[in-house]
Formats: C-alpha cells, sequence, structure tokens
C-alpha cells in the first residue's frame, strides 16, 4: 500500500484518536489527475499535484487555447466551445479514454453538480469532491434547510417548498415578511439572486430572477426560495474538511462581507469583531452542518451573521473548494488541495482541530482581495481584453498571487473576470490588510479597468480597519471610496517625459542636448485628458511641455485650466523605454520619483501611469487635424455597447418613444447582465442588434431619431 | 567532455616544461640555462593597451583659478551675453503683431513647425541665426527670414528650410536668398534630402535687383533643386502658405510635396494680377488652394488638414525615401573629453594678440581628450594629428602661432595622409597670417604656402573650420576659410576675420600715402566682427565655444550619414611647387 504523505508530518499524527487501526476504508493514492477547469484554480491544483507527483491533465476552450492552464500541464486536451467546460459527458469520456484516475473539479463548472460527480463515481472515476449524495442534498436549498434544521443548525426563516406559483411564493413572502430575499435553490455567487425590498416589485424580480437562474445554472434553475432579508449582515464562512473516516475539522472561518453585486472581493481570516464563544460555536456548527450529510472533502458552510445581535444562520453549504480557500491556507498553514488528494484517496486528515486551532493562534490574519476585470466606478461594470501591462507584488510566503495570466494574455468576455487573487498574511489584522495596501500598489494592470485602485481604497478605509464590516459595506460607504482623486502635476510630467522617450532615437552623442546661443527648438507639448471615471464630465485638458536640454535632463512645464503652472526646472530623468511601457526615475527639485508609464493605442490612446503605488489614466488627446484627416465621425443619437458582449434582449421596439433612463436592451457580459439605459429622451430610430448577437465593445445598439434642436 | 588529442598533448607538455626545472639533470634544462637574463635579447614587453593609449592623453595645464582666465571668462561672458541677446531677438521672428496674426490664422510658427518636424530627442543644428542682422538700414529681417538647420526626421538626417513669413510676409530679400542658397549647397555637398517648409511671398520686390537677375540669385534655387533631384537628393515641400509667382516654383520642382487646405497657394500670378491681367475674378482657393491643386491640376501630392497633419505627412515622405541608414559609432566606442568644455571660455580671449593655447582647446573638443600628434616638433606653429569626435575619426589642423615654412609643409603633408586616408578634416583657425620678412620669403614661404592652399583646396574629405580666434590673410586661404568649401564654417563669439586687423590696416594706407582715415581703423574692426560675418554669410553661424565638439559631431554626421562616402584615395591634388 502506497499513500501520498507529507514527510515532515510523523505517520501517528495523522491519526485522530477517535479512529482505530482497522481501517474501513482501503487508501489508493492518486496517481493521475483530470484537471476538469480553468484559469487560476486549474494552475493551483496543477501546483500542488505536480509536488506530489500526480500526472496532470489539462482541457481547455478554444479560446483558451493559449491560456497558462492549458500550458501547465504535460497533457492538454481541447475542448472545443467556450461553454465545453461544462459538459460532463464528454469530460467523463475523454478521462476515461485517457486512462485517467481521478478528476478534480475546481470551483464552478461541474464542481457542484451531483449528477457530474455520481456519473465519475460510476464510471470508476475518483471525484475530488463531496459524495453525489452529500452534494445533492446541499445543493437542494430547501433539502439542506431541512437538514441542517433536524441537525440543531439554526436557519434564516423562509419558504423553502414547492409552491413555485408567483402568487404562492409572494405569499410566502408576506409571512416571511419584507424585505426578502428571492434565490434559485440551485444559486451560488449571486446569479439569479435578487432582494425584494416591498412587495410592489416582487413579480418583476421574480421573473428577472428566474431569467438569469435559466440561463446560469440550467434546467431547474428557476425554482425560487424565499428568505428573511437580514438588514445588517455579515457573511461569515467555515472551512470545513472531513474524511473518508467519519472526521470533520473546522480550519477556522472566514469574513467575506465585502462583497458587489453579492460577489465577495475581500476574504479574510480571522473573522474580526467576532468573539470566541460565537467562532467556536460557529466552527462546531459547521462540523454539524457537514456531518449530517455525510460530508467527505473540502467543504464550506456559510453563515449570515445579524450584526444587529450576533445571531447566526445557516445559509448553504458550497460543496466545493472555495476561490478564498487560500485564505485558510495561509492561517492554518496547510494545503487543501493536498488534503483533497489525500482524502480522496482515503487516508485520514492530517491535522486534529486542537492542532489546527494552535496554528491559527500562531500564524495571525490573511487577507485575500480579489482582482477583477471590471470598473468599479461604472458600476463594477465587468471589462475584458488584453493584459498590456502587468506587473506584480514579489511574493514570498506571506504574499502570494494566484493568477491565471501573465501579461499579454486576454482576459476573455467567455468567462469570469477574475484575472487574479492576491493574498496576504500578517501578525495581526491590521499588518494583514497594511501589507495587502502595500502589495496591491505594486499591482500594476493595463489593458483592462480593474478594481485595484478600488481594492487600495477599500485597505485605506477606518471602517474596514476598524473590522466594522457587513455586506452593504460599499454601498454604506460609497462616497468615501469612490472619492475623485487629484493627480499631481508630476504624475503628468512623468506621462510626457515616458512618452518622449519612447518616441526618441536610443542613438544619442551629440543628439539631444542644447546647441548654440538661444532657444533650444525642442520643446514640445502634450495634451493628457484626465479618465478618472470619477469625475463627472468631459475630462480637463492639461498640457504637458517638456524640452530637452541635454541626456537626461529636462525642463518640463504642466498647466492646467484654473491653476497656476506648475514649472519644474533640471529634471534629470532616466527613462527606460520598452515597446509599449517606459520605467523612469526622475529627479525632481525635492525627490526622486519612480514611474511606469504604459501606452495602450488600441483603447482610447490610454495612457497609464503608475507612480507612488497609485495609477492616474489620461487619454492622449488626440491632434486638431486627426478626426478630419481620418474621417471620423462622431456617432450622435445613439447608444453603443459598454464592452464586449452578447445581447440577452431588447426591451424596446423601433419607433418606441422612451424616457431618459429606462432599459433599452439587455446585454450579458461576464456572465452578468447588465441593463443599457436611455441616456436621453427621445424615439427609437433604429436597434442595431437583435438578440443574441454578439458585440464588440462601442458597437452602436440603439440609434435615436435625430432631435429637433429648434427649441433650444 | 573530452579534450582533442592536440590539446591533450599540449597539456603533457606543459606539465612536463613546468616540472623541468626540478630536474636539473634534464637536458632540455640545459638550454633553459642558458638563456640567462644577462645574456638574453631585447624581449617584446607588454605593453598593455591603456599604457599604449597614455601616450596619446593631452595633458592640461590650465589654471581656472588664475587671474587670466578669469579675465579672459568675464570678457568672453560679455560677447556671450551680447550672441545670446542677439540670437534670442532673431528666433522670435517678426514683429509681436505680425506672430499673432500669424497664430489667429491657426498656423504654427517656423520654429514649431521645424520643432514638430524632427525626431523627439534630436537637436536641430540651426545655420546661421544671426543671417540679415543689421543688413538694411529700412527693414530687420531676423535670421533672414529664413531658418534653415540640418535636422533628423525619421532618423534620415535632412536639410529643412523654413520660410518665416512673420518677416515681411516671408518674402525674399537678398541675404533671404543667399541662406537659402547656402543652405541647398549644405544639402548637395552633405547629400541631405531637403525639406521645404514654404511660406513666402516670394521676391522682395524693392530688392528685384539683388534677388533676381544674378547667377546666385532666386532662379539659382530651383537650379538647385533640379540637380539635386537629378542626383538622387530627394526635394520635398510642404506648402503651408503662399507659393507665389517664382516660389509656385519650389513645391513644383519637389520630388513630392504636401500642401495645407485653406491655408496653402500655390499660383504664379496671385488674384490681383489675374484681375489686372485678364480682368477674371477668381479667389486665390479657386485658383490655387490645396483642394484644386491635389484634385484638379496635380501641382500637389498630399492635402493636409493644418499645419501639424503636414508636419505628419512630411515625417511619412521622408520615411518613405529609403534612404541608408548608416549605423552611428556606438556610444560605447568613445568617451567624453577628459576636461570640462566650459574650460574653453576661459582658455578663449577676446584680445587676440594673447596666444591661444590650441592644445587646451583640441582637449576640450576630442573623444577622451586623445589626440596623436603628427610631427609635434616640426613646425610647430601648426598643431596636426589624429583624433576622434563622436566615435568618428578627424585629423586636426591646428594654428598654434605665425605660419612658418616648416609648419605649412607639414600641414601639406597631414593633410595629404588625410585625404589618402579618407580621413575629414577640422580646422581650428586662429592665424594672422604666413611669416613675412626677407629670411621668409628666401625660405620661400610664398611656395610653402601655396603647397598648404593646394592640399586644402584638393583634399576630397569633409572639412570643417573653426575660427577660435583671428582669420586674416593668407592663412584663412591656408586654414580652409570659406572660400575653400569646408561643410561646415563656423565662429566663436571672439573670433574677427578680416585680410588683416584694423589697426595694420589702417597702418599700410598710411605708409601708401594715402591721407589717414581717424574712422577707417574702427570701421574695419567692426567688419572684422564675428556678428558681422554671421550676418553676411560668411560663415555658418556664431557658436559658444562649449558647444564646438557637438557642432562638429552633428557635422560630421551630416557629412558622414545617408549615402555620403569618403572613399580613401579618391583625391586628386594639383602640382605642389617643390
Amino acid at each position: 500500500m502506497r499513500s501520498i504523505r507529507p514527510r515532515h508530518v510523523p505517520h501517528g499524527r495523522r491519526l485522530l484518536s477517535s479512529t482505530t487501526a482497522t481501517s474501513p476504508v482501503s487508501v489508493t493514492p492518486i496517481t493521475s489527475l483530470l484537471i476538469a477547469n480553468r484559469g487560476e484554480i486549474a494552475l493551483r491544483i496543477n501546483r500542488t499535484a505536480k509536488r506530489l507527483g500526480i500526472q496532470t491533465t489539462t482541457l481547455y476552450t478554444d479560446p483558451d487555447a493559449s491560456s497558462q492552464h492549458a500550458a501547465c500541464s504535460p497533457n492538454a486536451i481541447g475542448l472545443g466551445a467556450a461553454n465545453a467546460y461544462l459538459d460532463g459527458e464528454r469530460i467523463v469520456t475523454l478521462a476515461k479514454l485517457h486512462g485517467i484516475q481521478a478528476l478534480h473539479p475546481g470551483y464552478g463548472f461541474l464542481s457542484e453538480n451531483a449528477a457530474f460527480a455520481e456519473r465519475c463515481e460510476k464510471e470508476g472515476i475518483v471525484f475530488v469532491g463531496p459524495p453525489a449524495k452529500a452534494m445533492a442534498d446541499m445543493g437542494d436549498k430547501a433539502r439542506s434547510k431541512e437538514i441542517m434544521t433536524k441537525a440543531g443548525v439554526p436557519c434564516v426563516p423562509g419558504y423553502h417548498g414547492g409552491d413555485q406559483g408567483e402568487a404562492e411564493l409572494l405569499g410566502h413572502a408576506r409571512e416571511i415578511e419584507f424585505p426578502v430575499l428571492l434565490k434559485s435553490v440551485k444559486g451560488g455567487g449571486g446569479k439569479g439572486m435578487r432582494i425584494v425590498m416591498e412587495e410592489g416589485e416582487f413579480l418583476q424580480q421574480l421573473k428577472s430572477a428566474r431569467a438569469e437562474a435559466r440561463a446560469s445554472f440550467g434546467e431547474g434553475g428557476e425554482i425560487m426560495l424565499v428568505e428573511k432579508y437580514i438588514v445588517r449582515p455579515r457573511h461569515v464562512e467555515v472551512q470545513v474538511f472531513a474524511d473518508k473516516w467519519g472526521n470533520c475539522v473546522a480550519l477556522g472561518e472566514r469574513d467575506c462581507s465585502i462583497q458587489r453585486r453579492h460577489q465577495k472581493i475581500l476574504e479574510e481570516s480571522p473573522a474580526p469583531n467576532l468573539d470566541d464563544a460565537t467562532r467556536l460555536d460557529l466552527w462546531e456548527k459547521a462540523r454539524t452542518a457537514a456531518l449530517a450529510v455525510g460530508y467527505v472533502g473540502a467543504g464550506t458552510v456559510e453563515f449570515i451573521l445579524d450584526k444587529d445581535n450576533g445571531n447566526f444562520y445557516f445559509m448553504e453549504m458550497n460543496t466545493r473548494l472555495q476561490v478564498e480557500h487560500p485564505v485558510s491556507e495561509m492561517v492554518t498553514g496547510t494545503d487543501l488541495v493536498e488534503w483533497q488528494f489525500r482524502v480522496a484517496a482515503g487516508e485520514k486528515l492530517p491535522l486534529t482541530q486542537d492542532e489546527i486551532m494552535q496554528r491559527i493562534q500562531e500564524r495571525g490574519a490573511a487577507i485575500e482581495a480579489r482582482i477583477y476585470a471590471e470598473s468599479p466606478e461604472k458600476g463594477f461594470l465587468p471589462d475584458s481584453g488584453r493584459l498590456v501591462h502587468l506587473a506584480t507584488p514579489k511574493t514570498d510566503e506571506d504574499i502570494r498571487i494566484d493568477a491565471g495570466f501573465v501579461e499579454g494574455d486576454t482576459v476573455s468576455e467567455a468567462y469570469d473576470g477574475m484575472i487574479a487573487k492576491l493574498i496576504v498574511r500578517g501578525d495581526d489584522r491590521e499588518t494583514a490588510i497594511r501589507r495587502m495596501e502595500r502589495a496591491l500598489r505594486e499591482y500594476e494592470v493595463v489593458g483592462l479597468s480593474t478594481n485595484i485602485e478600488f481594492l487600495k481604497r477599500l485597505c485605506i478605509s477606518p471602517a474596514f480597519i476598524e473590522g466594522d464590516v457587513e455586506t452593504g459595506f460599499i454601498q454604506k460607504w460609497e462616497s468615501e471610496l469612490f472619492q475623485p482623486l487629484v493627480a499631481k502635476p508630476e504624475v503628468f510630467v512623468q506621462a510626457a517625459l515616458g512618452l518622449f522617450a519612447s518616441s526618441a532615437q536610443a542613438e544619442t552623442g551629440p543628439h539631444g542636448q542644447s546647441l548654440g546661443f538661444g532657444q533650444c527648438a525642442s520643446q514640445r507639448t502634450y495634451a493628457f485628458k484626465s479618465l478618472d471615471p470619477l469625475v463627472t464630465g468631459e475630462g480637463e485638458i492639461i498640457n504637458v511641455s517638456v524640452t530637452q536640454k541635454g541626456h537626461q535632463l529636462f525642463d518640463a512645464t504642466v498647466s492646467q485650466k484654473d491653476q497656476n503652472a506648475a514649472e519644474y526646472q533640471g529634471l534629470v530623468s532616466t527613462p527606460v523605454p520598452s515597446s509599449q511601457k517606459t520605467s523612469l526615475t526622475t529627479f525632481f527639485p525635492e525627490a526622486r520619483i519612480e514611474a511606469t508609464v504604459v501606452q495602450d493605442p488600441n483603447n482610447d490612446n490610454k495612457i497609464s501611469v503608475f507612480q507612488h503605488g497609485l495609477k492616474t489614466e489620461l487619454s492622449l488627446v488626440s491632434p486638431v487635424w486627426y478626426e478630419k484627416a481620418l474621417g471620423i465621425k462622431e456617432a450622435t443619437a445613439s447608444v453603443v455597447a459598454p464592452m464586449p458582449c452578447k445581447v440577452l434582449k431588447n426591451e424596446v421596439q423601433e419607433g418606441d418613444a422612451v424616457a431618459k433612463g429606462a432599459p433599452l436592451v439587455v446585454i450579458e457580459s461576464m456572465k452578468m447582465e447588465t441593463v443599457i439605459r436611455s441616456p436621453q429622451d427621445g424615439v427609437i430610430k433604429k436597434l442595431a442588434h437583435k438578440e443574441g448577437d454578439k458585440c464588440k465593445a462601442g458597437t452602436v445598439l440603439v440609434v435615436f431619431e435625430e432631435e429637433d434642436v429648434s427649441t433650444t | 567532455m573530452s579534450f582533442s588529442r592536440s590539446s591533450k598533448d599540449l597539456l603533457a607538455l606543459s606539465r612536463q616544461l613546468t616540472r623541468a626545472p626540478r630536474h636539473s639533470h634534464a637536458p632540455r634544462c640545459a638550454s633553459l640555462r642558458g638563456a640567462s637574463p644577462a645574456h638574453s635579447r631585447t624581449i617584446a614587453s607588454y605593453t598593455a593597451p591603456y599604457q599604449a593609449s597614455a601616450v596619446s592623453v593631452i595633458q592640461s595645464n590650465v589654471d581656472a583659478t588664475s587671474d587670466e582666465f578669469k579675465e579672459n571668462e568675464r570678457l568672453m561672458a560679455e560677447a556671450m551675453t551680447r550672441l545670446e541677446t542677439l540670437t534670442r531677438a532673431a528666433q522670435q521672428g517678426g514683429s509681436a503683431k505680425a506672430r499673432e496674426k500669424h497664430l489667429a490664422r491657426k498656423k504654427m510658427l517656423p520654429r514649431d513647425r521645424v520643432a514638430a518636424l524632427i525626431d523627439p530627442g534630436t537637436t536641430f543644428m540651426e545655420l546661421s541665426p544671426l543671417a540679415g542682422h543689421e543688413l538694411y538700414p529700412e527693414a530687420d529681417v531676423p535670421a533672414g527670414g529664413i531658418i534653415t538647420g540640418v535636422g533628423v526626421v525619421e532618423g534620415v538626417t535632412c536639410m529643412i528650410v523654413a520660410n518665416d513669413s512673420t518677416v515681411k510676409g516671408g518674402t525674399y530679400y537678398p541675404i533671404t536668398v543667399k541662406k537659402h542658397l547656402r543652405a541647398q549647397a549644405v544639402a548637395q555637398e552633405n547629400k541631405l534630402p531637403c525639406i521645404y517648409l514654404v511660406d513666402s511671398g516670394g521676391a522682395n520686390l524693392p530688392h528685384q535687383s539683388d534677388v533676381f537677375p544674378d547667377q546666385n540669385h532666386f532662379g539659382r534655387i530651383f537650379y538647385n533643386q533640379a540637380r539635386m533631384s537629378s542626383q538622387g537628393i530627394p526635394q520635398v515641400s510642404v506648402v503651408m502658405g503662399l507659393c507665389t509667382a517664382g516660389g509656385a516654383y519650389v513645391p513644383a520642382m519637389s520630388d513630392e510635396n504636401i500642401i495645407v487646405e485653406k491655408q496653402g497657394h500655390i499660383f504664379l500670378a496671385g488674384p490681383p494680377l489675374v484681375k489686372a491681367a485678364t480682368g477674371e475674378e477668381v479667389s486665390a482657393e479657386e485658383l490655387g488652394g490645396g483642394e484644386m491643386h491635389t484634385s484638379v491640376s496635380g501641382v500637389s501630392d498630399y492635402l493636409a488638414v493644418n499645419d501639424a497633419h503636414a508636419v505628419v505627412l512630411a515625417r511619412r515622405c521622408i520615411s518613405n525615401l529609403n534612404w541608408p541608414k548608416k549605423a552611428a559609432p556606438p556610444e560605447a566606442s568613445y568617451s567624453e573629453p577628459l576636461y570640462p568644455e566650459s574650460e574653453l571660455l576661459g582658455i578663449a580671449s577676446t584680445n587676440l594678440r594673447k596666444p591661444l593655447p590650441i592644445h587646451e582647446v583640441i582637449a576640450r573638443i576630442v573623444d577622451g581628450s586623445h589626440f596623436s600628434e603628427f610631427k609635434r616638433d616640426y613646425g610647430s606653429t601648426l598643431v596636426t594629428g589624429f583624433a576622434s569626435i563622436y566615435g568618428h575619426k578627424v585629423g586636426i589642423v591646428a594654428n598654434n602661432g605665425i605660419l612658418f615654412g616648416t609648419s605649412a609643409q607639414k600641414g601639406s603633408h597631414f593633410i595629404e595622409l588625410c585625404a589618402q586616408r579618407g580621413i575629414p578634416l577640422v580646422f581650428l583657425q586662429n592665424i594672422s597670417g604666413f611669416m613675412v620678412g626677407k629670411e621668409a620669403e628666401r625660405d620661400g614661404i610664398a611656395k610653402h604656402g601655396a603647397k598648404l592652399v593646394t592640399a586644402v583646396a584638393c583634399a576630397d574629405v569633409p572639412k570643417f573650420t573653426v575660427v577660435v580666434g583671428g582669420s586674416y590673410g593668407a592663412g584663412n586661404y591656408g586654414m580652409c576659410g570659406r572660400a575653400y568649401s569646408p561643410r561646415f564654417m563656423w565662429m566663436w563669439p571672439n573670433a574677427k576675420i578680416g585680410v588683416m586687423g584694423g589697426e595694420q590696416l589702417a597702418n599700410v594706407m598710411e605708409t601708401v600715402g594715402q591721407k589717414a582715415d581717424p574712422e577707417l581703423r574702427d570701421r574695419i574692426e567692426r567688419e572684422s566682427d564675428a556678428v558681422y560675418s554671421s550676418a553676411r554669410l560668411w560663415d555658418d553661424g556664431v557658436i559658444p565655444p562649449q558647444h564646438t565638439r557637438r557642432y562638429l559631431g552633428l557635422g560630421l554626421r551630416a557629412a558622414l550619414s545617408g549615402k555620403n562616402e569618403v572613399k580613401p584615395g579618391d583625391t586628386r591634388f594639383g602640382v605642389f611647387r617643390m
């Protein structure tokens, strides 16, 4: 009998006192593995598998053909269409065909598909996850609640039954009392979920939730449950792990209250401002929940914690490894994927509950930030595109990056927009947050919008540092979190110097120095427009004039409307230009300032300046002749797609008169629905795309009749 | 990995050799002992490269704290300030009102056009910015109403000629013509593609007799364009304003031209003249606007929206010249001079009677202050030797006193060497003339001087002249004055040029019986001034001494880059009088 086991853990320690030497379970080590997922989680699973000497095979679809996860394993199998990661039948067949022993589903996709888990079991493939039965029990929201109630785990009041008529559901909602929450029984990740504040909007929200759930989870997704909505809730979850020997441990809890669109963006462990009694109670209830369904493997029991009274209720159990599992790994010093393999092989849990508690006490706090391709400033609108520039903080045992992309990769709109996870550990919570903020300052992305700047703001928000968290945190502190940032004139100087360097000839010699009497003819002006999305209206124009006085010696003047010009003389700047970006170190009169200036000409002439750990986005103003010479005409009176998307539904028809703010088109991008609303009162002249059409960002969706301006 | 057989053998041999001294009975050892130091030949002892190169380093003896240095510096500073003021004034172009009017038409000022045209990070080497200074009593013509210079466009070193329409509407004064023709001569000699930024009302009519009829007048511009085009030197015009009458031929004679819509106009006769001649009433735009010329007449090739767009199109034209790009010497291959170039301001004197230690000047111009001096101790009033400037090898011929027969002969010899080897020549002029007197004449100073003049005139390598002090008499000829077609000729602010000094000239006049004219001496002094010279285009500009290295570097690039080729031994010398 051969088993994978860490060398440093003595055999005996793995045994829990409750188990006996006679094993009811045989241990069969995992030797080959199919990773049925993509992106960072596929890479992360592969990393542990590789360390344990497991042969891995990854899968890829057409848009993922050149992705990092496809390239990380010695064997990669192509699946074709973008949605093929969901094609369980095909994946099982491939695993059998290639003689692969086990399958790790990661998170999302097939990870919580009980039918698929069952199918694997039937085909003799080890499914690295819970038994299908446990998954099915927990996957059905209503059933899980029944089981939990029976086992003594507190649940949120609600209706989880089979009356799915609209009127019946409304009746149940009334019983529970508004506000209520509508969720798909198959739901997760915020999809198919709606808060209904008052009775009047119930039916409309129900329809919308059902539509989204069906699109996300397929048949059966439209079955809804109704729950009491807690006004100041915290999201606290417990990482549990169970083996086939009947042992179950809690690897601490995670607070994931910082959310947007019901999706987590900051997750931390231990949860702040939680007394030990509650903490241990949470752990206990979570273990009870897992054992109640005969759980095996990694799972997360989610609770909703009422901030006002400290009560917590069982929400659901995620029967998979979660996105935020590294937080628990960091505070417990474990590799949960390794644990998964061991448990799947039939081994016992490597640590006891006491040992885990000991470790948590020693290891302090960990926090994870999810770096998303999105614009927090535009309501967290998803984005996609090429990573023109990517610089990441240096990693060590306390700073970890789980990423699925490298510079030059494209973040496709076909999948979730998470670019990476940044996980940081510190001896206490405040240190962890400070280190996170520092690490974020070194995280640079150009090519698509990201939430990095927003995450930095979260990390310095006093309320967050206090641990005053709740799921409504972002709305509550909106005005503070979305304060426009005033860029210093030095930023503009660096932008101009960066552009100068990128276009200047590398050869120097007698060139690039001042010459002769009088003025030097090499003064150039760079006009920038601020692209801060938090500043409403047209960005103001900033002119920077740069005069080269010698090799690496410059004068610069920044002039802005309503401001005194900032003049700098004798700047010593050492630019290192490469294709699209320039790193510079400039000695200003009183400071040495480093910056990276990245050009993204295919994206609105965008210039991104990273300086002092902050990103400033500027647009290089087009010359006066540009539009005329290129024959560009501003498409007036039209609405364009804000991102690459698929048109789900046209809400209006040609000839309709609409008011400002009325929904025009529903689009889907990065698995999220977005309603495009009318920017004006007007009459629809043309709907450019029919339902199901795929559009690039900037494609005209709706054209209005030219308005008669004689009245104004 | 294994050693090859031969290297194994070598290894074995070396082991034997090292072992040998310990076994004194070995026969080989006896022969070794025979080669004892006492009986040895002179061995080729190792000289490290840095030791070898140390012989060429010029040791400076300048004391920057000495009174003389400080006095020189003070006087030079005055001269520099004057030049700075004059140049800045000239660079302003026309009157404030004219400039405002120009800008109100959304036109770029000519210097901004030039700045936008050249590559970022490169330096525009302007020619004669003081042309036309105090030249016409009735009019101020800053920079001669035209900006000319060498600039790098899309990596190609080009000649740029830009009319300044804020100066008398960009009309051609005689000095404007001369400056335009000089720019073309520089372009032709150095094979530089020409870019004309045209914005001119044509010949200045009141001066027509000094502008129109003669050989080197207005017509020569088009002659040059045709000849240069025939020699494969591209001619590109950008019409940014008027191009009337003769001026119309600048774009028309160009290989390619660009016109700015509703701003550039090309016609042989403008609307007023047309009306006078035929009674036809027509607008300028209809008669010769960009849209008409690019779509109907075909006089122009590209239509630009505005000046900035036109500059972009001109750069594109240059990028399509398929012009050869020679790699400049890599920066690592040369080093800056060992001594500060700014010390030249304390070394050079405005009092030309004081000797100027020319080695100190050379030490502040050439790479690493390395100078391989040729015939150092013979004819030492003329210093000759090889050096490099920004990695380009040059031969330097520099005055260090009055020219004697020996110095002239040495100079001729050295010039022959450079011509034979295809090495460009740099002349540093500070010469009051050849030696006079009975002994000198008997020594044949005339024929020795003639040798030098012959050598300078015939040497077919790029020549560059910098007047660092006086440029008097036949010394000017022997040291490659303007008449000897140096590719570029620059003057320091302290420099003077004339057949002889003002005082001597007055004395000579008195001696030959003329009545003493108290004004004469002052007038001659005034006319010998560097600014006076530059205003008349006797040189290519007055330059700050500390920029001499840069000017020479840029001049060498212009003369050696692109299609230029200096072939060794191409020169055919005339008869040297022996």
